[in-house]
């Protein structure tokens, strides 16, 4: 009842004054609730530790630099498979997200009973799933190598893929689709001509950030044993060789930057 | 010749939208329907095609039940039926040319069409069509890039490349201003002329239909309420259709039509 009659005027105001109380009562045990894990977090710190820190790093830094520029004719094989990783494992998830993108849709789904489900299903157990655990799991299973490491990033993508390319799907203009269908068009038809043609730049645009994301996911596949430069990465950590550390996060970060300047380009292309 | 016999719908939130609705539409005539908003126009056009499903009645087309088809013969079906669109739903990202074409996809098989290899013949009626309704250079603008009244033009070539026995047209003027109005209304009825076609308009602008048809429904609350010509729509008429208001200034008399 925000509206109230205060000697014959009508006045107004956004909450009433109950809804005003459990406003304030709400921050008031959020503030409270973060307050009291603050001080959980801050006993278990080691606080000798922390003040310790900035000397630490500074030392690593001082270790670190110069890298070790001579170090990079062992690391071009490694970013290649990176690469390819990243590449290769998201072609590998687009081609399987976009049928459990169709069959999740709730306006192309063959049944919302029993198939929609099942892809939903299909979708949040390959999301839940980080990567880098898919290349843990992966590594036992086929053993280490690239191999691994494209599959796991491509089981992670398919969810996805597949969540951004449903929700493109169910939020399509349903009069173009309807204007196919009443021309006579067969099912497919419909797809390929009422669909298809209003969810190209959403699919477009979720493959190259999803690849994106895969470059950055790839680099630290390696850690687990799954190719890459990760693996070069580990070796060069396990024997304290700051100045190949130094080289390779500088190699990652190019790489990146690369990444991001690809994908910006393209969908500025698309869109 | 289209002929609807007690054509019902009902929707499953109880709302009655058409209530045993006889109607006959014969080759040639050029129909307007009239009436409040959910009154039921654009569903008793929908019920036609099945694009919404009819809860009972039947619909003829000649002499073919179109309500007891199967899903292919009524794909087959709704090839006869062109239908035109209140917002043109032409797929806004194709090119004109793919969209005009796209009224034959119920003639040409899933992979002609997807590689858009559509016979010669097709492509020859979409250029006649295109440079009918005044489009021929746009054959190759996409379908956004269109102004309202030449997205509108694409959606009736799009239509009339269906070689249809009927057009069912919804609302083809409601996004348009009153001289494309009058432009595509005159178009469409001089293309129904051309061709013989019958065709049912839902439109909300009574003057303009009574410009451009030839028989008028009036739809109120899914029961016909008016069939006859347009000059016979009186103020007593249009109150039985819409409710109590001044239609004075609506609708053009019977004597002024004759001037």
């Amino acid at each position: 009842m925000p509206i109230s009659d205060v000697s014959g005027r009508k006045v107004w105001q956004l909450r009433s004054r109950n809804q005003q109380l459990a406003h304030w009562a709400m921050w008031l045990a959020g503030v409270a609730v973060f307050m009291w894990c603050w001080q959980r977090i801050s006993e278990a710190t080691t606080w000798v530790f922390v003040w310790d820190a900035p000397r630490i790093a500074a030392d690593m830094g001082s270790r670190a630099w110069p890298p070790r520029w001579s170090y990079m004719s062992e690391l071009w094989a490694p970013l290649w498979d990176t690469l390819n990783i990243a590449t290769l494992g998201t072609l590998l998830a687009i081609f399987a997200a976009v049928p459990v993108a169709f069959l999740a849709a709730r306006n192309t789904t063959p049944s919302a009973l029993f198939v929609r489900p099942v892809a939903l299903f299909v979708i949040v157990s390959s999301r839940s799933i980080n990567s880098l655990i898919w290349a843990l799991l992966l590594v036992s299973i086929i053993g280490p190598g690239v191999l691994s490491g494209l599959l796991a990033i491509a089981l992670r993508s398919i969810g996805f893929c597949a969540k951004l390319l449903y929700e493109a799907i169910e939020e399509i203009d349903p009069k173009q689709v309807e204007a196919v269908t009443a021309t006579g068009a067969s099912r497919w038809q419909v797809m390929a001509y009422g669909i298809v043609p209003q969810i190209l730049p959403a699919f477009a645009g979720i493959t190259v950030f999803r690849w994106d994301i895969n470059l950055r996911e790839s680099t630290v596949l390696g850690l687990v044993g799954a190719g890459g430069i990760g693996l070069q990465l580990k070796s060069s950590l396990d024997v304290l060789a700051w100045p190949q550390v130094a080289l390779i996060l500088i190699i990652i970060l190019l790489a990146v930057l690369l990444s991001e300047w690809v994908s910006a380009r393209v969908r500025g292309a698309i869109i | 010749m289209l002929r609807l016999e007690k054509l019902t719908k009902t929707y499953r939130t109880g709302d009655k939208a058409l209530n045993a609705v006889n109607l006959t539409v014969p080759k040639g005539q050029v129909m307007a329907l009239i009436g409040p908003s959910g009154a039921g126009k654009s569903t008793l056009i929908r019920c036609i095609n099945r694009l919404v499903e009819p809860t009972s009645g039947k619909v003829f087309l000649d002499q073919d039940d179109i309500t007891g088809l199967s899903a292919s013969g009524l794909r087959r079906m709704r090839r006869q039926m062109g239908m035109i669109f209140q917002e043109y739903a032409l797929v806004e990202r194709l090119t004109v040319m793919e969209n005009v074409l796209s009224g034959r996809l119920g003639y040409v098989g899933f992979w002609r069409s997807f590689t858009r290899r559509y016979p010669q013949a097709d492509v020859d009626e979409a250029f006649r069509l295109l440079d009918r309704v005044g489009l021929l250079e746009m054959a190759d603008k996409r379908a956004d890039e269109l102004s309202g009244g030449q997205r509108q033009r694409v959606g009736i070539a799009r239509a009339l490349i269906q070689d249809p026995k009927v057009l069912l047209v919804d609302e083809p003027t409601a996004s348009l201003d009153p001289k494309t109005s009058r432009q595509i209304m005159r178009l469409i009825c001089e293309l129904c002329a051309e061709r013989e076609l019958a065709a049912i308009i839902n439109i909300h602008d009574v003057a303009l239909a009574q410009m451009f048809v030839q028989r008028v429904i009036g739809l109120q609350k899914g029961v016909v309420q008016f069939d006859g010509k347009p000059d016979a729509l009186t103020p007593e008429v249009l109150t039985k259709i819409y409710g109590e208001e001044d239609w004075k200034e609506t609708t053009r008399s019977a004597e002024e039509a004759a001037e």
